[in-house]
């Protein structure tokens, strides 16, 4: 349908909701009766509970309950969700420690869940949270992934020797190896992927029910993927899956975040079940920074083989990943899913990966967008600049001569990633011309007159979108002829209402204002997996495709059956007899399909279309950013002035909605490269950035206006052509700033800039430089 | 010992007995029920709880509601006309994509009215600059920056 | 937060006389520190006393060569003053920066400059524009009031009603702002009275403070290039994991210098 078509600049049919304040978050709802949970928490990384008190907490006004470790272990309940699968270098299974809810003997990091207290209102039971008295012996502790696998490193689980979790290896050692042998020279770098979080701009929450009568659980919570969540929860609620309602109402954004089964679900859960009440549990924000499962968080140690002509031979790298203290399914997928962007748009024959995951005295982690892709591609995109430097080529060029040309797709790169399409050479054209990047040098030399420092930076990357999964979709007219769709996918942002209206409006014909979008509700939305790692536009857009196809395939029987003929046309929402002059809507049909008499002998009732669609072949997005900044030598400030883009996502189905998600992308990795940081104190392991005042967040001030272009080229790989698009911002991001930071200050001999490049951090630089 | 208070809430009248503690954000998101006004952080630095209190931005997270008594208070759901239209600068919002989860947008865009109302025509440099209480995770602000420059146009000329 | 009682001062002898009569009361001016702090339990004053109500704690005049600010005057108030932005323009500037827009239309000068906190503005407009700050007994000159961390010369029934800035031929003021909190981690006023140069420094030290080899220097010759090479020692100055203290110390110089050259034109 026209101004709704696929590929139209669409305005979000969310937005009037969301701008008048309709929006429905978890803190939004209020039940009858609903009781206000708090979690005291650990205050040290790593001790012995050698007693705990809650007697005065107890008799405290309006308190409940208050749940311990051995309420939970006396519950009933199983463990969180826990990750399973991986292997040590042995072969012997990865280390999977039990994860209840509270911790009982021992706590593990800063924030690890001790005691959870109930009450009619949240200042009573916060009130209540510091009558509660617990000693504790403190032990020795180890935040650093580099530190946690060394020898004779404190252990957080005493039975894990060295701290190691699983190891994982990938590519071919010996093709490397041999690769090496004949290099004419080599790069080497350990590069460190800071630890950052989400922060969502809405905190965690959930809200537990347990209706005794029916004996079923409802949890009302924020999260991305609600039947895989049901599906985890219930294993811990030692359950079906039948007697669980898992809700999710809007989420404030999650970036991969959200996705766990967290400790505050399972306690609200009890706590409702205890006191007969719903139970509300929401984090504030300086409890989310001890509270929430972080991102990222590994060393790599790289080294890139290049021939005398600057080719690509090999790629070597080893990494070691911070599991934190606990793992949950996905937790620890960051560390070995997403490799494949190491091997970047090149041809490089030869490549290994030796991943070593670490547990330490820090929260758990979990995806945070992009899971292991950002830091991938600014390793291999940092690697290739620092080449080009020590080679004397222009980085755009060394890029050039090693780029996968588009006759050699299907292309098997040295790791696992077998790239259907892509157009990089010209995408690297476009890119540069966006740049002006031959005009850069005259810039440079302009704003050293001004005592500013002026880089240019450029990243190529790729990444893999939609895994091989399955999602669902539903579409369901009801008796006046207008439609519910249903998706299995959660949007937390991304738009996925205006999305699937605009194919459900495509497709059928019918105008969106008649079209109602449900997800997250496990009691309605009958099949999916959820939304994470780009995949939403691939899987749930092809799913609510298969669906609308199967609703127009039947409504076209209909019809004919209707006007009698064999056969019809359909097209814009029109059933059209041949032959005739006559015409049904959609609208027309989908009406009598509620009525046996219009329907051929044997057909069943209504216009409903359910699909689950699968896929085994995952797509690549890819896309070129350059970046210009300038950082001021006297404070090391830094100011970004243009930031362009070309990337490939396919075909686009809203430039707009593109748009937000590539530049969104972006402006977390630009947040990770120049500013934020999870940092623990080495010796207490106390988080150093509990809130907002020490967490230094991306404000609008930091960031240039962003011009984006688009190259599609279609992918085969679903039913649109799509490739994601959620990731792609963030994970060009980190590389291309950081590339710029290290060609500003190239002149004075630096060819690395550790992550965040705060001010300080380039002022110590510059300063170290002059004195040199 | 609960207090009494009185205020103009979105043009109603309104009253309510609180504690003193009771900040006037969880007056109106508990009392009221009026949940457009969210909280984002506990710092005052994120702006999710942004309202107009007699006409200018304030951060009603860090304001008790007992020192609103009397006050006239705008919320988020106060700002579109009666019939539904949105406001120019929710309008511009929607139209520039200046918003995606929504949990900073009420403060946003009661902020961004602010702004337009204090600095009619500001540059792209000055509300970004203006924009340093309020923090968005989704957008990279463009969207958001680009709103308000719109939308104080529009509020510009309809004042005009 | 806990739990308080709460009580609206008609008048500043009301409020003096319910500090006096309260357990452990807390005048409440904006709140925007004094809030956050209950919220995060890092306080527990039995009572908050609220000056809101006092109409003549509001105001801005500017007479023989003072620019008089009454105590609950919010920030943004007096950045958009026309009377200010004339007779003082650096004043304005400074109240136009501190914090965020809705942190100006609630935070006072009075609730500033009665905190000390280390890293606001205020005092360095105190002590640079050699202010004089009037309570309800007394007034202090700004150079004896602020004492150290969060410590100021009050007395603890002693109330500000208003901040009496000279005005100088020019002054400048020029901050770095925190990357995660936005406060000043560096924050330089200088102004020229006459022969007499102050140069105030605040966000760097535990309170504001004056750096009188600068003054020295100014006094000798206003030009950024004499101060361009005179440093404060870092070993008095905070540090924190984003701004050492010294970097916090090289930050003055840079500031100081800037602040000369804005002012040289």
């Amino acid at each position: 349908m026209g101004e709704f078509a696929i590929g139209q600049p669409v305005t979000r049919f969310e937005d009037p909701r969301l701008l008048k304040g309709g929006g429905r978050y978890v803190d939004d709802l209020a039940f009858p009766g609903m009781l206000y949970g708090h979690v005291l928490r650990s205050p040290h990384a790593h001790a012995n509970i050698t007693r705990l008190d809650i007697s005065k907490a107890k008799a405290a006004p309006g308190v409940r309950a208050v749940l311990i470790g051995e309420d939970w272990a006396k519950s009933g309940y199983g463990d969180l969700p826990r990750a399973e699968g991986k292997k040590k270098r042995d072969g012997s299974p990865m280390y999977r420690p039990h994860f209840p809810a509270l911790a009982k003997v021992k706590v593990r990091y800063v924030g690890d869940p001790v005691a959870f207290v109930v009450a009619d209102t949240i200042e009573q039971a916060q009130d209540a949270a510091e009558l509660i008295e617990v000693d504790y012996d403190i032990l020795p502790s180890v935040t650093s992934v580099a530190l946690g696998s060394q020898p004779g490193a404190p252990l957080v689980w005493d039975d894990c020797e060295n701290n190691i979790c699983f190891v994982h290896l990938e590519g071919d050692k010996q093709a490397t190896d041999a690769a090496f042998a004949k290099a004419d020279h080599i790069v080497k770098k350990r590069f460190v992927i800071s630890r950052v979080t989400a922060a969502t701009m809405e905190t965690r929450g959930s809200i537990g029910h347990y209706d005794q009568a029916a004996d079923r659980y409802t949890i009302y919570t924020t999260l991305q993927r609600a039947l895989n969540f049901r599906e985890e929860l219930a294993e811990t609620l030692n359950i079906p899956e039948s007697r669980l309602r898992v809700v999710a109402g809007d989420i404030g954004g999650s970036f991969g975040m959200k996705s766990g089964v967290f400790n505050e679900v399972g306690l609200v859960l009890l706590a409702s079940k205890v006191t007969g009440h719903p139970v509300k549990w929401v984090s504030t924000r300086s409890e989310s920074f001890l509270a929430d499962a972080h991102g990222r968080d590994n060393v790599s140690d790289a080294e890139l083989a290049l021939d005398k002509n600057g080719m690509f031979l090999g790629l070597r790298v080893h990494n070691l990943v911070n599991m934190g203290s606990y793992t949950q399914p996905g937790t620890d997928s960051g560390a070995y899913s997403n490799l494949g962007t190491l091997a970047g748009v090149y041809l490089t024959p030869a490549i290994h990966v030796d991943v070593t995951a670490v547990y330490t005295n820090t929260n758990p982690m979990r995806p945070f967008r992009g899971n292991g892709r950002p830091e991938a591609a600014f390793v291999i995109e940092r690697i290739v600049d620092m080449a080009a430097d020590e080679l004397g080529i222009d980085p755009a060029e060394l890029r050039r001569r090693n780029l996968i040309p588009p006759e050699k797709m299907p292309f098997q790169t040295g790791l696992s990633f077998n790239i259907d399409c892509g157009e990089f050479e010209k995408i690297l054209d476009l890119t540069l011309e966006m740049a002006d990047y031959k005009g850069f040098e005259a810039r440079r030399a302009e704003a050293r007159k001004r005592g500013k420092l002026r880089g240019i930076g450029m990243s190529f990357t790729i990444e893999k979108a939609a895994s091989p999964g399955y999602e669902g979709a539903e579409v369901r007219f009801d008796r006046t002829g207008s439609v519910t769709v249903l998706a299995g996918s959660v949007t937390q942002g991304q738009g996925h209402e205006t999305i699937f209206k605009q194919i459900v409006s495509d497709t059928l014909g019918i105008h969106p204002d008649e079209i109602h979008y449900l997800q997250g509700d496990t009691d309605q939305v009958f099949f999916g997996e959820g939304t994470g790692g780009s995949r939403t536009a691939s899987l749930g857009g092809s799913a609510v495709t298969v669906a609308t196809g199967k609703v127009v395939d039947k409504a076209k029987k209909i019809a004919a059956h209707m006007m009698g003929v064999d056969e019809v046309d359909f097209a814009e929402g029109v059933f059209t007899a041949r032959q005739t002059n006559r015409t049904l809507s959609m609208k027309d049909v989908a009406r009598a399909a509620m009525s046996p008499k219009n329907l051929p002998q044997g057909m069943e009732l209504g216009l409903n279309a359910t699909a689950a669609y699968h896929t085994t072949k995952q797509n690549y997005p890819n896309g070129c950013h350059i970046v210009e900044l300038e950082i001021d030598e006297d404070t090391g400030q830094v100011e970004m002035d243009r930031y362009v883009v070309v990337d490939d996502v396919g075909n686009v189905l809203n430039p707009l909605l593109l748009k937000g998600q590539i530049i969104g992308g972006i402006s977390q990795g630009v947040g990770q490269m120049l500013m934020e940081q999870i940092r623990f104190d080495p010796t207490s392991g106390q988080n150093l950035t509990g809130s907002f005042m020490d967490y230094a967040m991306p404000h609008a001030e930091i960031f240039p206006h962003i011009d984006i272009k688009s190259n599609p080229v279609p992918t085969k790989t679903n039913l649109l052509g799509v490739k994601g698009a959620g990731e792609a911002g963030c994970v060009g991001a980190l590389p291309a700033v950081g590339n710029a930071l290290v060609d500003a200050l190239s002149h004075l001999g630096v060819t690395h800039v550790e992550m965040p490049a705060t001010p300080e951090r380039l002022w110590r630089i510059m300063d170290e430089a002059k004195r040199a | 010992m609960d207090i009494d208070v009185k205020m103009t809430v979105n043009g109603k009248a309104v009253s309510g007995k609180v504690e003193a503690r009771t900040l006037l954000v969880q007056f109106i998101r508990e009392h009221l029920r009026l949940t457009g006004t969210h909280v984002g952080c506990d710092t005052t630095q994120c702006g999710c709880c942004v309202v107009h209190v007699d006409g200018v931005a304030m951060k009603s997270c860090t304001m008790l509601a007992v020192q609103a008594d009397g006050k006239a208070i705008t919320t988020i759901e106060g700002l579109a006309a009666a019939d539904g239209t949105l406001h120019p600068m929710q309008q511009a919002f929607r139209d520039h994509h200046g918003l995606q989860c929504g949990f900073c947008t009420p403060g946003m865009v009661m902020m961004g009215v602010d702004i337009a109302n204090r600095l009619p025509g500001a540059d792209e440099k000055t509300v970004r600059h203006q924009l340093e209480g309020n923090i968005c995770r989704c957008t990279g602000y463009q969207g958001i920056v680009e709103a308000i420059m719109d939308a104080s146009a529009v509020m510009n000329a309809a004042r005009s | 937060m806990h739990n308080f009682n709460y009580h609206r001062a008609a008048d500043v002898a009301d409020a003096a006389a319910k500090l006096t009569a309260t357990e452990d009361p807390k005048l409440l001016a904006g709140g925007m520190t004094l809030l956050p702090t209950l919220k995060n339990r890092l306080a527990a004053p039995s009572d908050l006393i609220d000056l809101a109500a006092i109409s003549d704690l509001k105001g801005i005049s500017v007479e023989s060569g003072e620019v008089v600010v009454r105590a609950m005057t919010p920030h943004a108030v007096v950045a958009a003053s026309a009377e200010v932005q004339k007779a003082l323009p650096a004043l304005a500037q400074l109240a136009g920066n501190i914090g965020d827009p809705a942190v100006r239309h609630r935070g006072t000068i009075g609730g500033s400059v009665a905190n000390s906190d280390p890293a606001a503005d205020y005092p360095a407009a105190c002590v640079g524009l050699d202010a004089t700050i009037v309570t309800s007994q007394r007034k202090i000159a700004a150079d004896d009031f602020f004492v150290g961390l969060f410590e100021t010369a009050l007395e603890p029934s002693e109330i500000i009603t208003e901040v009496r800035f000279q005005i100088p031929d020019r002054a400048y003021y020029m901050k770095f702002r925190h990357p995660a909190s936005g406060y000043a981690v560096v924050g330089v006023m200088v102004a020229q009275f006459g022969a007499k140069v102050r140069v105030a420094v605040t966000g760097a030290g535990p309170c504001v403070f004056r750096v009188a080899e600068m003054e020295a220097a100014l006094e000798k010759s206003f030009a950024p290039a004499s101060v361009a090479n005179i440093h404060v020692s870092a070993e008095q100055l905070m540090g924190d994991i984003h701004c050492s203290a010294a970097y916090r110390a090289h930050l003055i110089t840079v500031y100081a210098r800037r602040a000369v050259e804005a002012m040289v034109g």
